[in-house]
């Protein structure tokens, strides 16, 4: 006996409240990627979650692809944040206006 | 209540409480560092819901290899964001209103659905039984993933190469 399901529910709700927060209200790429590690975190919750309540192995497995997803992504990411910081020196959005 | 609720809760408030200090930092390296204390405790919320293979995999890949990557990034950025005001001003208004309504909406689902009523009951899937399980029915997902992580090792290669180097008229300072 745990806690009932719409805990753990609204724990990951409001995980994801805080990336979607983060990935608005930041300004730094930096910031923005961990906003969006930070909802792949609540996914991965809320899929455990639901794994022992339905007793089912499925969404564990699918937490396993989530972080397969979550590295790949991170990496290209920050490989993509490091090609446009040595071209503009800036790791401001607003400052990538070459065709402006 | 139980221990395991006792220590769910608390779990939670660590959770909640490192990650809105890790998105509201102004210093990279320590909303980083506060983001490490949040995926380890998502790591021993996974072991409390009967998952120890995979807090073991948040501890090595999230906490060790994704935030480790960040802080060299960081590093090399020379942290110049020390001036960036967190929330602006004028996002203020609607991140208020559409958060709100997110709150708002997500308890009445919650509260109305009836399976977020039922009580979790501890289970554990050894890490041998769910290492059985993925590769029996899912080994298709399993190759697929492993491809695309290849893939994404040669892309980040290829982003990562320090080219040749650009021409006058590519860069900003070309322009001015």
């Amino acid at each position: 006996m745990i806690v009932p399901f719409g805990h753990v529910l609204i724990l990951a709700g409001l995980l994801f409240l805080m990336g979607i927060l983060c990935v608005v209200a930041r300004r730094s790429l930096v910031m923005i990627l961990l906003g969006v590690e930070i909802m792949l975190n609540a996914v991965a919750v809320i899929l455990i979650g639901s794994s022992l309540l339905w007793q089912q192995l499925d969404g564990q497995a699918i937490v396993l692809f989530v972080f397969a997803i979550a590295a790949a992504e991170v990496s290209i990411g920050l490989a993509l944040i490091v090609w446009a910081y040595r071209r503009t020196g800036s790791l401001d959005p607003a400052d990538y206006n070459f065709l402006k | 209540m139980t221990i395991y609720s006792i220590i769910f809760y608390l779990l939670a408030l660590l959770i909640l409480v490192t990650t809105a200090m890790a998105i509201t930092r102004r210093n990279l390296v320590h909303a980083v560092i506060y983001l490490i204390f949040s995926f380890f405790g998502s790591a021993m919320l996974f072991y409390l819901f009967g998952a120890p293979f995979l807090a073991v995999l948040e501890v090595i890949i999230y906490a060790g290899a994704i935030m480790v990557l960040f802080l060299f990034v960081v590093i090399m950025m020379k942290a110049g964001s020390g001036d960036e005001r967190i929330f602006a001003l004028r996002q203020w208004l609607p991140l208020a209103v559409f958060g709100l309504v997110y709150i708002a909406i997500g308890m009445g689902i919650v509260s109305t659905d009836p399976s977020s009523r039922i009580t979790l009951k501890t289970a554990r899937a050894a890490p041998r039984v769910f290492g059985q399980f993925i590769f029996e029915n899912h080994w298709l997902s399993i190759e697929i993933v492993s491809l695309l992580l290849l893939v994404t090792l040669a892309g980040a290669l290829i982003m990562g190469r320090r080219s040749r180097r650009p021409s006058a008229s590519e860069t900003l300072d070309g322009e001015l």
